[in-house]
């Protein structure tokens, strides 16, 4: 059950990633599964080549993520903006298959290893014991600073003035424009912020999960699910069914285990049918 | 996009392209095994028919389906079941043909009340609850080793242990399943269907029923996948996990893009191009991933037409 939690950790920010993304750019990034996993990557090879712990790692390395997600986003997105959404799944997808094998390569013949772990600061290692379960300290640092992150980001963006900036910029680009505010520079820092959450996901699961490059591969197809379900490009729909799903599939997984990995496409099919926008989305006409 | 619309315009030229591109097909597909392994002509066929079942969806209807690995791999595992409780092989392809039909009509229930990225992302979680299932239920799959070492026993004097007869025998299945996707392009239901794919409102105000055309052309699609992934597993003997993942569902989509979408030819060549492409680089022992990937990615940012429509198009204005 509280384990539970962790993994609805991942998912919140994972799915709030991929909502900031979706939710004002209309790009479905398929890659978000390897940009998570290559922010675990990072940290890796941060602390292999230049010595750096995990605290640095946790900041250089989703700043690292979102840098390359600038270079994805003006590079090669860009370019697809006015076409329909699936190239943009589509272009994402080929991008993932190339990273994947790409790490692969690379942690095979620079550090020699197919997969790594990763160890959880001093501070942070042993248990605590919060009177009802003994928990790892480190475990509860990670749904603690998700959860304020998921908050931050919602306040963002849902609260100030910079997010109201984002939404005009993705709902009437051509008015915002004429308000004197560069759009396409908005659109790039969404899409940068997006990524350099799958980063900070992927740092703080490289100690739990180890660092491994198709780490992501399995849990895109589980977030994206969790974003159906959430009601697609809603913040807190990603953040509040994230946490839910990773719970319920934990209790599922004691009272029948067979249906752990299965749970979360059930549900989607069942919200599905009742809501076809999902539980917190507005339906497709009003968007 | 427009391309196919057009076409009725110039009937007579049109009509001769098509049985240019036909028989040249039909001239390579029938030598093709005496060209490369039987084996791999083989694999060109069954992933060949499975991307002209994608692009039945994507190009005609305008859906893009993420999770074409279910149906694939249900008939794949269900063919590969069959034979190895002593069905027959026809017995064994029509069943899992008919078992990926059978699962297609919830799936395309759920599925086609949505459009765009939500059908992508629909159907590859539906695809994914497959992919699971196959893990777990190890009785009828054989879980992470798959099934492997089920007969294959001869019929009409025809003996299946040879490759190139399978090969020649998956050609007829191939024949039909392209005559049927063809036929269906080409018959008012398919003409239906891409009017609605091109403006769904226009469809519905001159009486279609948008849903029920998607509906239909999902099913049309799923068996078509289903009987290619039992050509699949009859050519290989061997079934893995690897026929519901998710990367089988991307790969079928780079096939038909690298051929050419709304083409029908050009799946078929796209599937070719991939298959042998692997080839090579498995052979060359260099990394797959990766010169797939770039692949990929330069094919969706440049050369969205694919190979036969880029060749269409520069026909077409000479």
């Amino acid at each position: 059950m509280f384990n539970g939690l962790v993994n609805g950790a991942f998912y919140a920010l994972l799915s709030l990633g991929l909502a900031v993304i979706f939710g004002m750019l209309r790009i479905v990034n398929f890659m978000h599964g390897a940009l998570y996993m290559l922010g675990a990557f990072a940290a890796f090879a941060l602390g292999q080549l230049l010595g750096l712990g995990f605290w640095p790692s946790l900041i250089l390395a989703p700043l690292l993520v979102g840098l390359l997600g600038v270079v994805l986003e003006r590079g090669l997105l860009s370019r697809l903006y006015g076409l329909e959404p699936s190239y943009n799944l589509l272009l994402t997808f080929g991008l993932t298959l190339l990273t994947q094998d790409l790490v692969k390569q690379v942690m095979l013949s620079r550090f020699a290893v197919s997969s790594a772990p990763y160890s959880p600061p001093e501070v942070l290692s042993g248990v605590v014991n919060l009177g009802f379960v003994v928990f790892p300290k480190y475990r509860l640092f990670v749904i603690a600073l998700s959860l304020v992150v998921c908050l931050v980001t919602w306040f963002v963006i849902e609260k100030t003035r910079v997010g109201a900036i984002i939404r005009a910029s993705t709902e009437n680009p051509v008015v915002t424009r004429a308000f004197g505010i560069n759009v396409s520079l908005w659109v790039t820092g969404v899409f940068a912020v997006g990524a350099a959450l799958a980063g900070l996901a992927g740092v703080l699961a490289a100690p739990i999960y180890s660092v491994e490059p198709y780490m992501g591969a399995e849990l895109i197809i589980t977030t994206f699910a969790v974003v159906v379900i959430g009601g697609m490009g809603s913040i807190l729909g990603s953040v509040v069914t994230g946490f839910a799903v990773g719970v319920l599939a934990a209790v599922g997984a004691a009272v029948y285990p067979p249906i752990a990995n299965t749970l979360v496409f059930i549900l989607m099919a069942l919200v599905l049918l009742v809501r076809p926008s999902g539980l917190f989305g507005l339906p497709e006409g009003a968007r | 996009m427009s391309a196919v619309s057009k076409l009725g315009a110039t009937r007579d030229p049109a009509r001769v392209t098509r049985a240019a591109w036909l028989i040249g097909l039909g001239v390579i597909l029938l030598v093709l095994p005496h060209l490369i392994y039987p084996v791999l002509a083989l694999d060109i066929l069954a992933w060949g028919l499975f991307a002209v079942a994608f692009d039945l969806l994507f190009g005609f209807s305008g859906l893009l389906s993420f999770g074409h690995a279910a149906f694939w791999g249900t008939s794949a595992y269900l063919t590969a079941f069959l034979l190895g409780h002593g069905q027959s092989v026809p017995v064994a392809i029509a069943g899992g043909t008919l078992g990926a039909l059978a699962l297609a009509v919830p799936v395309a229930f759920l599925s086609v009340r949505s459009s765009g990225i939500y059908f992508s992302m629909i159907t590859l979680a539906f695809a994914q609850m497959v992919s699971f299932l196959a893990l777990q239920w190890t009785d009828l799959t054989g879980g992470e080793n798959g099934l492997q070492g089920f007969a294959r026993p001869s019929l009409l004097g025809l003996d299946f242990s040879d490759a190139q007869v399978r090969y020649y025998v998956c050609l007829v299945l191939f024949t039909l399943g392209f005559g049927v996707a063809y036929r269906a392009v080409r018959s008012p239901f398919g003409q239906a269907q891409q009017a609605v794919r091109d403006s769904e409102q226009r469809a519905q105000s001159v009486g279609y029923n948008p849903a029920r055309f998607k509906f239909t052309a999902f099913l049309l699609s799923a068996g078509l996948a289903g009987l290619a992934g039992a050509m699949y597993t009859f050519g290989h003997g061997v079934v893995s996990l690897e026929v519901v993942n998710w990367r089988t569902s991307g790969e079928v989509v780079m096939m038909t893009l690298l051929g050419g979408t709304t083409t029908l030819f050009g799946p078929v060549i796209g599937a070719g191009l991939v298959l042998l492409l692997r080839d090579v680089l498995t052979t060359a022992n260099l990394p797959v991933g990766i010169v797939t990937g770039v692949v990929f990615v330069l094919v969706v940012l440049f050369f969205r037409r694919g190979v036969v429509g880029t060749l269409q198009h520069w026909l077409r204005r000479r």
